[in-house]
């Protein structure tokens, strides 16, 4: 099965829920499918469920949020730029992507 | 001339990929452009409302975290970019949170370093001879949050006049304001609310009471500064910043706030801005309509420090503690007052009770009404962080509603020159 060499990494307090690791490498399946949909090329909503369900290591709900994204108030980079700019969760992982988690959720 | 097309060209300079989609208005940035905006609105804020004059010594409450290390490198970037004449300072409070404080220490410390900000830390064990660790050892983890927030207002106070400066400066950002504007909405909390809305409090200029209050100014230049771009900030500049939650504080109510606020977000851009604006209109029309009682100013009996009630917060608080009676305060604060009051009435006595560590001369009090403190979550420093009450309310939300619309019409035509012409 074909797969895709992606860096996460996690800042803010993310890392906090990754057994304190700033930077992992992952090699993930290019494409997903089950049940609900056809098989179809690795999106953002993929990889946040497969890093939930694979690396989180504590206290999921604080990663996850409604709807198959990451919890309000967490950032997201895809190699250095907004998600929100990439098509959010709908964008297309490429193999050698950089995507970046950062929590604002802790104090200032 | 660009031979490929641009994939999300920057909305300003129209010649580099954008980095950024900014919350308050949706453009898209790169990276050059965004901080030069992000660092022009604060400076235009800092102008607009007069925050700061030439020769000011000022401190900036520094804790390590996103919000004031950021604030503390685009102060010191925009006191010689623009060349404000400020002496600035780092000022921080160890609360004595061992796991927690101890190491965002360290980061203020580095801070230090990095930009070449002297630093003082004062500390709750050397202030009030209690550490937050030793109270959560008497009183447990209920309440605990008072102390912190109660201390920690007087902590920044007295600091501020061991460093002889003149103005402090916090990192409350817009998304913090919001959060503590529907929080002292829906707990009916007007004094509060008038309080948190201000950029700047605490003008003694406009103080015509005649009593003798704290000279320093307390001032929020991230007002109208998004959380989510301090934090792309912070990580574009690759700023070092400390980030655990405090292990005390789960602050659920502020977390129920800040998730309902940023649902909204989802379906309504410009909500945050929405309710600063509702917070600082309905400040107004109270101050309009003064049937709500304002607290009125005076000095604690005990340790001369600012306070509403003859017995300030602080004392009372510490008086539980040292007393063995550490509930002392934290609930029915007014009834214990009344009965404070009472039995040196019965006694014949004026002077206040003995305490072994009775705060030192030259601060004020935090808590403004004792029935604000019977709330649980009044914890972070949001709440707590501009509590002071004064006569000039009336002028300043009259100019924070001024500033706010004038400052929102300017961003949506600030204009920029090209950064990147080749």
């Amino acid at each position: 099965m074909a797969t895709l060499n992606i860096n996460l990494q996690f800042s803010g307090g993310m890392e906090l829920l990754f057994d304190n690791q700033k930077s992992i490498n992952v090699q993930i399946p290019s494409t997903f499918s089950d049940k609900a949909v056809e098989k179809h090329a690795t999106n953002m909503r993929d990889l946040i469920a497969w890093t939930a369900e694979n690396l989180v290591q504590e206290r999921p709900e604080l990663f996850l949020g409604n709807d198959g994204s990451v919890r309000s108030g967490i950032l997201v980079l895809v190699n250095d730029a907004d998600w929100e700019l990439e098509g959010e969760l709908e964008y297309e992982v490429q193999d050698g992507d950089e995507i970046v988690f950062i929590s604002t959720l802790h104090g200032g | 001339m660009p031979s490929k097309p641009l994939k999300n060209p920057c909305n300003l300079c129209q010649s580099v990929r954008a980095i950024l989609k900014r919350p308050k208005t949706g453009q898209q940035l790169c990276k050059e452009c965004f901080f030069h905006v992000f660092e022009t609105e604060i400076h235009n804020t800092i102008v607009d409302n007069k925050l700061f004059k030439r020769g000011d010594r000022v401190a900036i409450g520094a804790s390590g975290g996103k919000d004031s290390t950021v604030l503390a490198y685009v102060l010191k970037l925009l006191n010689d970019r623009y060349d404000y004449g400020l002496d600035l300072m780092l000022l921080s409070i160890d609360e004595g949170i061992t796991g927690y404080r101890d190491d965002s220490l360290e980061t203020v410390k580095r801070n230090r370093d990095q930009y070449q900000i002297p630093l003082l830390i004062v500390s709750y064990k050397e202030l009030y001879g209690w550490s937050m660790d030793d109270i959560v050892k008497e009183i447990g983890r209920k309440n605990n949050c008072t102390f912190c927030g109660v201390f920690r207002r007087q902590a920044l106070d007295r600091g501020a006049i061991m460093l002889n400066v003149d103005h402090i400066v916090t990192g409350h950002n817009a998304d913090d304001i919001a959060e503590t504007v529907l929080m002292n909405i829906l707990r009916g909390d007007l004094p509060r609310l008038q309080r948190c809305t201000s950029i700047i409090t605490n003008d003694t200029s406009e103080d015509s009471s005649g009593i003798e209050t704290s000279k320093v100014l307390r001032s929020k230049p991230f007002k109208y500064t998004y959380e989510k771009e301090i934090v792309m900030y912070a990580y574009f500049k690759k700023l070092d910043y400390f980030s655990t939650e405090c292990i005390y504080s789960p602050n659920a109510y502020r977390g129920h706030a800040r998730v309902f606020l940023k649902d909204l977000e989802q379906v309504r851009r410009t909500s945050i801005v929405d309710i600063i604006h509702s917070g600082e209109a309905l400040s107004a029309s109270v101050v309009a309509n003064t049937t709500t009682k304002l607290p009125t100013l005076t000095t604690c009996t005990r340790c001369g420090y600012i306070s509403s009630n003859a017995l300030c917060k602080a004392c009372l608080l510490l008086e539980g503690l040292n007393r063995g009676l550490p509930q002392l305060g934290v609930g029915h604060s007014a009834k214990i007052r009344r009965q404070h009051e009472e039995r040196q009435r019965d006694s014949g006595t004026s002077t206040p009770l003995p305490t072994s560590s009775s705060p030192v001369v030259g601060g004020e009090e935090s808590t403004v009404l004792a029935a604000t403190v019977t709330l649980p979550s009044s914890t972070s420093s949001v709440d707590t962080g501009n509590a002071q009450t004064k006569d000039g309310l009336d002028y300043e939300a009259k100019v924070v509603v001024t500033h706010m619309k004038d400052l929102e019409t300017r961003i949506g035509q600030l204009q920029m020159p090209s950064l990147h012409s080749t």
